[in-house]
């Protein structure tokens, strides 16, 4: 077992050492294979020999080394000049020292290029916890509970994708960087939702994606420092992390946001959070992210369930409906609507959601529903519709939740 | 998300498949290598396995002292699991896809069997937000 320390050390200085490999090989996928194996070499080795002097330059010569072997054995068996090569020095200017600086722009070009819109989402999330986070396949493949091969697999196609869609190790142009960094927010909070949402009972080893989630979107922040979505994402993780202990029993069963014990929701996390969203809000350039964590902060800072802002809440929803069709959006919307108005202008916006396909087949959908109809009064119809939502979830812990709501409401009838 | 594809046939497509042909065998097993290789190629494969002719197979109740009850008599028109596969997938769709590939498996004279593939998601502890 490696030390805590080497490894997060090893982690760190991963999208750093595959930086400098790939800016002089330009081959993503043979560099990215190096990086792994001077990770390796470095896991097995420093626990008994002591750290090196420097870890990273140590890091970036194995790597390199492995490259030009590497490239020295792929010409050997091209050429068959076995003879010419063997014990040849590796070429001087492949070891030369790093020009300090460069590594910081080196590991935003790789998130860059393993969030790129050519990849599936699935295919970027693992790129990224390898090539960027510095997890081993066997540690992603276990994340996602496939096999290690079939995550290497994923991982092989995914540099396949980079390789063949030509996208040159270089910051996207001034053109194409909002699109770009959307959809390297996106693959991060794609990781730190497959951590959280699963996290408790069982699953309890998957834990670990929403943290690494928090410590590569704060890496990215501290490289884009003045980037509010950016600070807005990191905020909403961490927001919502905060409520990590509260939100499930130690068997894994949910437990929803109003019966929650705040005591355990984590304070400092929350006050980081909210220190965060509000700078982000003040620079003015509203965003999906800013604005979801803002409506995170307004549920954290209220002491008990009764005393949350809900017009606040309802009025921030608001704006995040003017800047994205999302329907999960317009359904969280309609929740706020109800607890501001009242269950039946809720019910009114569900109503005008029915028409919307990729809502209306959606076990929130009916779970929404299923929760207005109850404060409407409405037992019998909300048991039904807590039954639908049951039946459309593909979450085991969801499912229990909502087939417990529907037997309450049916029980407290007889 | 995990899907998994069942492929299920009644007692007496069994029985037919045992009167196949050398070559209707070696068609078909070839297919199923390739399709399987193709999965795990793919990055998809999760597990798989193949189960037993249902000549031996029981279904087995508890009686009220717990001792199992065991039922074996089947009909030929009782449907019988030949095997699954698990994959994870994108969505629905891609499963559904490559339900497709497996169900025109080749059978007997080396047509496509079009058997049916049932297609059920499997339940995680991962809530999808859908943001």
């Amino acid at each position: 077992m490696i030390d805590a320390s080497i490894e997060r050390l090893l982690r760190e200085f991963t999208p750093q050492v595959l930086g400098t490999v790939v800016r002089r090989f330009r081959d993503f996928a043979a560099a990215e294979d190096a990086v792994q194996e001077a990770l390796l070499a470095a896991a097995t080795q420093w626990p008994d020999d002591g750290l090196p002097a420097n870890p990273r330059a140590w890091l970036t010569q194995v790597a390199l080394r492995r490259m030009t072997d590497r490239i020295r054995s792929e010409s050997a068996r091209r050429r068959r000049e076995e003879d010419l090569l063997h014990r040849s020095e590796a070429a001087p200017e492949h070891l030369a020292p790093e020009p300090v600086g460069m590594e910081e722009d080196d590991t935003l070009v790789l998130l860059f290029m393993c969030c790129h819109s050519a990849l599936t989402p699935a295919s970027a999330i693992a790129l990224t916890l390898r090539a960027v986070g510095g997890l081993t396949t066997a540690e992603i493949a276990k994340a996602f509970l496939v096999p290690e091969a079939t995550m290497a697999q994923r991982i092989s196609r995914a540099k396949q994708s980079i390789r063949d869609s030509g996208i040159p190790f270089q910051l996207p142009t001034a053109g194409e960087r909002t699109e770009r960094l959307r959809a390297v927010l996106h693959v991060l909070y794609l990781i730190f939702n497959e951590g959280y949402t699963s996290s408790g009972g069982a699953h309890l080893q998957r834990l670990e994606l929403s943290s690494e989630a928090i410590r590569l979107t704060r890496l990215l922040r501290n490289l884009l420092p003045d980037d509010p979505e950016i600070s807005g994402l990191l905020a909403l993780m961490l927001l919502t992390d905060a409520r990590r202990l509260a939100r499930t029993t130690s068997e894994g069963d949910l437990i929803p946001l109003d019966r929650q014990d705040r005591a355990l929701w984590d304070r400092r996390q929350i006050a980081e959070g909210v220190a965060l969203v509000s700078a982000a809000l003040r620079k003015g350039a509203v965003g999906i992210y800013q604005l979801q964590a803002a409506i995170s902060a307004v549920h954290d800072e209220a002491a008990r369930a009764e005393d949350t802002d809900w017009p606040q809440i309802l009025a921030l929803y608001d704006l995040l409906r003017r800047i994205t069709d999302n329907p999960m959006v317009a359904l969280n919307h309609a929740v706020a609507a109800a607890m501001v108005n009242g269950p039946a202008n809720g019910l009114e916006l569900l109503d005008a959601l029915n028409a919307d396909p990729r809502v209306a087949n959606h076990h929130r959908f009916h779970a929404v529903r299923a929760h207005l109809l109850e404060m409407a009064g409405d037992a019998p119809a909300a048991a039904r519709h807590y039954r639908a939502a049951a039946a459309k979830t593909a979450s085991l812990p969801e499912r229990n939740y909502l087939l417990i709501q529907a037997a309450r409401l049916a029980d407290s009838r007889n | 998300m995990k899907f998994i594809l069942m492929m299920s046939a009644p007692k007496e497509n069994w029985d037919s498949f045992a009167k196949w042909s050398k070559e209707d065998f070696e068609r078909n097993a070839a297919f199923m290598r390739a399709f399987s290789q193709e999965l795990r190629d793919s990055g998809t494969f999760v597990a798989s396995e193949g189960l037993a002719w249902p000549n031996e197979a029981r279904v087995v109740r508890a009686r009220s002292d717990g001792e199992p009850i065991t039922d074996g008599v089947f009909p030929e028109s009782k449907e019988f699991l030949g095997g699954y596969w698990i994959i994870d997938v994108e969505g629905p769709e891609q499963a559904y896809r490559i339900a497709a590939l497996v169900s025109a498996a080749p059978g007997s004279g080396g047509k496509p069997g079009n058997i049916p593939i049932e297609v059920r998601q499997v339940l995680s502890a991962f809530s999808d937000p859908g943001l």
